[in-house]
Order: C-alpha cells, then structure tokens, then sequence
C-alpha cells in the first residue's frame, strides 16, 4: 500500500470532448422541458373545465403576428451567430439587434393581450381554472422570454463596447440554443392553448 | 545537506484567524470543499430529523401518550420527511457526488464551480426557509408552527382554507428553491462527466460511481422540473387565488398526486442510484476483485433510470383509477425489479470467490445488499395493486420505505463514509468505533423497522398521534421505540469517531486501501488542483495498471 501520491502520465492520445457550454444548457433545456411539460399537462387536462366564464373561444384571438416575429427571431440569432464564428462583427451587432427588437415585439404582444383580457374581458388568474391555467402557462414561457431578453441585452451591451470577438461565437451560440428552447416551447404552447383549446 | 533541512523542517503554515478561514469557506468554488459542506450541512439535518423521529417514537411508545400534542405530531412527521428526503439524504449524495466525481475522472474541478456553489447555497437556503417555519409559520403575531400538511402535501390540505398561516409557504418556497439547487448540481455533474474526462477515460472506462452519478443527475432533470413547477402552481394557488388544485372551481387534487408522485417515485431511485454507486466502488475493493458484469451493471442502471418514470401512480392505487391504468403500473413496478435484481447479482457475483476484507465500509455494504433485498420484495409486495388496496397508508408502507432509505441508502451512505473519509481528511476512521457503529445501527434497524411491518399488518394507519390499547399494537410499537434508541446511539457513537477520528486519527496515506481508482492516486486530503498532471489512463482500473505493469487491465478490456 503504497503512500506516495502516483502519477499516471502517457502522451498521445487522441482525445476529443464536447464543450462545456453546450452540454450545460442542453441539460438546462431538459430540465425546463420538465416544468414546461407538467404546465402544459395542466392546461390540458383543465380545457373546458371551468365552472364559470369567460370561455377561451369567447376572448382568445389567434396571436399570428408575434408568433411569426418570435419565430423568425429563432433565424435572426442563428445568422447572427453565423456572422460572428466568420468574424464579421457588424453583421453579428445587426442580427443580434433584430433579435432583441423582434423579442420585444413579442413581449408587447403579450403585455398587450393580458390588458384586454384583463381590462376589457374580466379575465385575471383567479377568475376560473381557464385563467389560471392561461396566464400560468403564457406567463411562465413570457418569463423565460424576458430572461432571454436579458441575456441577450447583456451580449449587445458587450457587442456595443467591442468586446464581443469571433472567439466568442461559441459562447453566442450557447445562449441561442436557449432562445432556440423558448421559441419551440412557443410553438408547443400556441397549439395547446390557441389551437386545442380554443 | 540543504534538501534533508528543507525535508525534515514541519510544514506548518501559520494559523490564519477564524474569520479568515470561514471567508475562505463562505466564498470558496471548490469542489471538494463544497462537497464537504454538502455532507456537513446533510449531517447537521440528521441529526435535526433524528430528534423529531424520537419525539414521534417516543409519542407511540405506549397507547395513550400525550408526550406531544397531536398538532406538535404533525408537524414532526411533515418536517421529518421533508427533512430526510431533501435535505439530508440529497445533500449527502450531492456532497459525495461533488467530491468524487472530478477525483475518479481525473478532473481539476467541476465543469461550472461557481454555478457549484450557488446550487449548495441554494439548497442550504432552501433548508433555513423550511425551519425558519418553526419562528416564522403563523406570522409575527402568532406563535409559530411548522408545516403539518405531511410531505407529499396533499391537496386540499395545502388550500388556504385548511392551511392557514405561512407554514404551508415555507414548505414550498423551501423545496422550490433547494429544487433549484437540486437541477444546478444535476447540470454540473452531468456536463463533468461528459466534458471533463481525463485523457483515455471514455464512458466504457469511467467507474461505476461515475456512470451511476451521471444516470442520477439526468433523472433529476426530470424529476425535480416537475415538482418545481407543481410548487409554483401551489404558489399561485395560494398567493393569487388560482384554481389548480381547488376542487370547488373545478380543479383537481388527484392532478397534484400525479405531480408529486411523476417526481416522487424517480426521486427514490435518485436516492439509491447513488446509493450504488457507492457499494459498486466498495464491494470489488474489499473483494480483491474487479466489479462483475461493468457493462450490464451499466445498462441496469440505465434502464432503472428510464422504468422509474413509468411507475408513479403505485403510489396512488387507492385513489380509484381505472383498471388498466391499475394493471399499467403494477406491470412497470414489477419491471424495475429486473434491473434491480441484475446488480444484487453482479454484487454477489463479484464477491463470489474474492478475498473478502470484513472493514467497516464492506460491513454496511454487506449489510445494505441484504436489507436492500427485503425491501424490494416489500416493494413487490406493495407494487401489487390489490394487495396494496389493503395496507395502503398503513405502517407497512413506512416499514417498507424506511427499509429502503435507511436500510438500503444510509447504510451505503455510511460505508461511503468510512471508505472515503480518509481520503477526505487524510486520517483513517476508528475500526472499533466503526464496528460499534455498524453493529449497534444494524440492530437498532432491524429491531425498529422488522418489526414496524407487523403493526402495520394489523391494521395500525401511519401518521396517528397515538393509538387505543387492545389491538396488540402495543409490544410492537414499544420494540420500535426501543429500537430507535440503539440506532440514536449508534449515531452519537458515528458522529464521535468523525470528529475524534479527523483529531487524532491514525494517518491514512493516500491509498490506504489498495484502491484502483483515480481518487487513491492523490495525496490525502487531495490539493486544491487535484492533480498536478492530469492523469491518463487505459483501463477501468488504472491504479490497478501501475501497480501491477506486468498483469495490466487494459489487456483484457
């Protein structure tokens, strides 16, 4: 037994592993994928079982336009990304910029939708299990929206002071997976609730 | 000579001031240190939990009792398994899972340490918001109270009308945000594992306590999401008036079982994976024998990970589902036992001809392969739907998941304990004490939870504050209590060796126990950089390969 510390040391061997970043947010995403999933089983299962009203065919409107900004956000980031693993820095600041504005478009939208509801239709969150199951549901993905504003803000204010370089496209394309994430719960979420449920 | 002077001088360091060490502790991004305050802060709430399952032993000792009063009762069994569960058993295997796993992949560090140690603050808050309760349950002007809604919280007992106070929101604020915590440390062990691997080391050839971490971390993402976001709904329920679990406005309490149990039932093969971890690293070791059948072991666990996210709703067969939705769960609980059945086998496999060392690690382990039998043949017993018709919420089902968790996971927990601890400190636990330890907790164990079954069969339900004389529950209760004392006692004697055991221990050297594994290859306690070149290795067991250049694994994997 023996008590000296032992090294094992040998060169050469070809070795390969993948990058931090990217595993840690696919491993992020599947955990949020667990809290979205268990809200959307909610929703679902409570369609149409609301004791008292509004009714969601009575108050929702389809939200075509921000879901098509949202989206199309998803493309922005990625050319954004793009841009930026070629060194073509201005291209980069220009995608990121219209990622940003298109999220906050959609953040709009939002905030706009929940004053009619809640200002012109009566529906708060306590009013039926529609609402709670509604604004719980909308709300949580607004709120994952609004975080990824934030971090995406943060990388324009860095992109804006030069500090964003081509080695750092890796790091970009770690936060656009997330973004990537909130847009294809977006989806998941515009059929649940304005297509099924309506 | 100069360099015998310089040898023979003491490393002594001048001693820093307290506040300076425990600055160094408060903001430290160590693995190792966060591991240790992972297990310290788990042993803290042991002993916390301890003492309010003896208030309750001590309660049902006799019929008739008024040791505590019956709400003081439901508090202790709502903050005893609530405790138990997330903040002393998780913490535990978080701590070992954050110290082992960089040492045995030969990492520096773990993939994020500072998201390390936001998750550990995380869950140390989350464990202060939940006893906070005790000062702060019935606000200001009330007296105080602890939760009392049981730790799968059942709705409606958690709806404002019956739950009135703030006990019932430090119980959820405290899981969601040690929940939080839960998933940061999932995210860090699993990333380590898969972007940290030392040269050579590819999955095939990472140990088991590797594999098995990692399995663990991927089912907490899945498992601890749902529960976060059923705490939320609970939140909105009772902050915003919201309807998910309200029965009168349609909702549905049913739904929150299902959301509970989706994370409940995983979360105990969160528990135990770990928990073979720790007995697939020490069996071999103490066998003289590399582990039996590595790839199916590896696939066992795998596949444990996987069924376990089929069987929730045992936990709920007298709730009155429909038949299939019956047949569908019993199936899948039976279908755990097959992968769970592989490992005991494999365990005895490799012990099987080996030259076995009875030291205290080995002696838990030991024991946990046994008692961790009887509780999966409880398991079955209780995976059967019409036989769990009857015993549903009686003390059967205590006795049958106390087997699980202290008879199965705290008895791995302690040999990881004694295998590791010199590594960890540097010095060696007290054999003797170590064996009063293991002897006095085994019978404590069995003389509580054998015979905790038996009341159970009679019809005693759980979670009664006490219990009229005439049912012949009295003898067996008292054997309980009596019980409970000898595994107290063996808890002192365990927390003594600990710290008499890092004061005056005898020195362990950095491989004390001829381990094959690339923690034994660093000095004890191992230096803040781990390594100071980062290994390479060609086998499962590169220690093996130094040790033994003539006869090295790597010719036969």
């Amino acid at each position: 037994m023996s008590t000296a510390p032992v090294m094992l040391t040998e060169a050469n061997i070809q070795w390969r592993l993948p990058s931090r970043g990217r595993v840690g947010m696919l491993c992020l995403i599947a955990a949020e994928t667990g809290i979205f999933s268990i809200f959307v089983v909610a929703y679902l299962f409570y369609i149409g079982k609301s004791v008292t009203g509004p009714m969601p065919a009575d108050v929702l409107e389809l939200p075509i336009f921000i879901s098509v900004c949202l989206l199309s956000s998803s493309l922005t980031i990625h050319l954004a990304v793009k841009a930026l693993s070629r060194g073509r820095l201005g291209v980069f600041q220009v995608w990121w910029f219209a990622t940003i504005a298109l999220g906050l478009i959609f953040l709009i939208g939002t905030a706009r939708e929940w004053h009619r509801l809640l200002y012109e239709k009566g529906l708060t969150i306590s009013t039926n299990l529609f609402g709670t199951t509604y604004y719980s549901l909308v709300g949580l993905h607004a709120s994952h929206v609004t975080i990824g504003l934030v971090a995406l803000s943060i990388v324009m204010t860095f992109a804006l002071l030069g500090k964003v370089k081509p080695e750092h496209a890796e790091r970009t394309e770690v936060l656009s997976l997330y973004w990537h994430f909130v847009d294809v719960v977006w989806i998941v979420v515009f059929t649940v609730v304005y297509i099924v449920g309506r | 000579m100069a360099s015998d002077a310089i040898a023979l001088t003491p490393a002594r360091v001048a001693s820093r001031p307290l506040v300076e060490v425990l600055h160094d502790w408060l903001i430290t991004v160590d693995h190792k240190r966060l591991g240790l305050m992972y297990i310290g802060y788990a042993l803290l709430f042991l002993i916390v939990a301890g003492i309010e399952a003896m208030i309750m032993r001590i309660q049902l000792i006799r019929p008739h009792n008024t040791f505590v009063s019956p709400e003081t009762f439901n508090r202790m069994f709502t903050m005893h398994g609530t405790t138990m569960i997330f903040f002393v058993t998780m913490p535990v295997l978080f701590g070992f899972a954050n110290y082992l796993v960089p040492l045995m992949i030969g990492a520096r560090d773990m993939a994020f340490p500072r998201l390390n140690a936001w998750s550990f603050w995380m869950t140390a808050f989350g464990g202060m918001l939940l006893y906070f309760s005790f000062l702060g349950g019935s606000g200001l002007f009330g007296a105080g109270s602890a939760p009392d809604v049981g730790w799968f919280a059942y709705a409606p007992l958690t709806a404002r009308a019956f739950s009135p106070g703030h006990s019932t929101d430090y119980w959820t604020l405290g899981l969601l945000v040690s929940g939080f915590g839960s998933i940061g440390t999932s995210i860090n062990i699993v990333t380590t594992v898969l972007c940290m691997r030392c040269p050579g080391m590819t999955l095939g050839k990472m140990p088991l306590l590797v594999w098995m971490n990692m399995v663990m971390g991927g089912m907490v993402f899945f498992a601890l999401g749902p529960l976060s976001a059923a705490q939320i709904m609970l939140i909105v329920d009772r902050y915003l008036g919201g309807h998910f679990f309200d029965t009168q406005a349609g909702g549905s309490a049913v739904l929150w079982m299902h959301f509970f149990w989706i994370f409940g039932h995983p979360e105990v093969y969160i528990l135990v994976i770990p928990a073979f971890a720790f007995v697939s690293e020490i069996v071999p070791v103490f066998s003289r024998k590399a582990i039996f059948g590595y790839p199916v072991m590896v696939a066992a666990t795998v596949a444990i990970g996987f069924v376990s996210f089929s069987v929730w709703a045992h936990h709920m067969f007298a709730v009155g589902m429909p038949s299939y939705g019956n047949a569908f769960f019993v199936l899948t609980t039976m279908l755990v036992a097959i992968p769970t059945g592989i490992k005991i086998f494999n365990w005895i496999g490799t012990m099987w001809g080996g030259k076995l060392r009875f030291a205290t690690p080995m002696l838990f382990c030991l024991a946990f392969l046994f008692q961790f039998l009887i509780a999966g043949l409880t398991g079955i017993m209780l995976g059967a739907a019409p036989f769990n018709w009857q015993l549903t919420n009686s003390y059967f089902v205590v006795a049958h998941f106390h087997y699980v968790i202290v008879g199965g996971i705290l008895f791995a927990v302690f040999g990881a304990f004694y295998y590791w601890f010199p590594k960890m400190t540097g010095r060696m636990l007290s054999e003797t004490l170590g064996k009063w330890h293991f002897w006095l907790f085994v019978i404590g164990f069995h003389l509580t939870f054998d015979f905790m079954h038996i009341p159970g069969l009679l019809g005693m339900p759980r979670r009664i504050y006490t219990y009229e004389p005439g049912r012949g529950w009295e003898s067996w209760n008292l054997i309980v209590s009596i019980g409970a004392v000898f595994q107290g006692v063996a808890i002192l004697i365990f927390v003594y060796n600990l710290i008499s055991s890092y004061l005056i221990g005898r020195d362990a050297g950095s491989d004390p126990w001829d381990a094959w594994t690339l923690e034994w290859s660093t000095a004890s306690p191992p230096p803040a950089y781990n390594f100071a070149v980062v290994p390479t290795v060609r086998s499962r067991r590169p220690l093996w390969d130094v040790k033994h250049p003539e006869d090295p694994d790597w010719k036969y994997e």
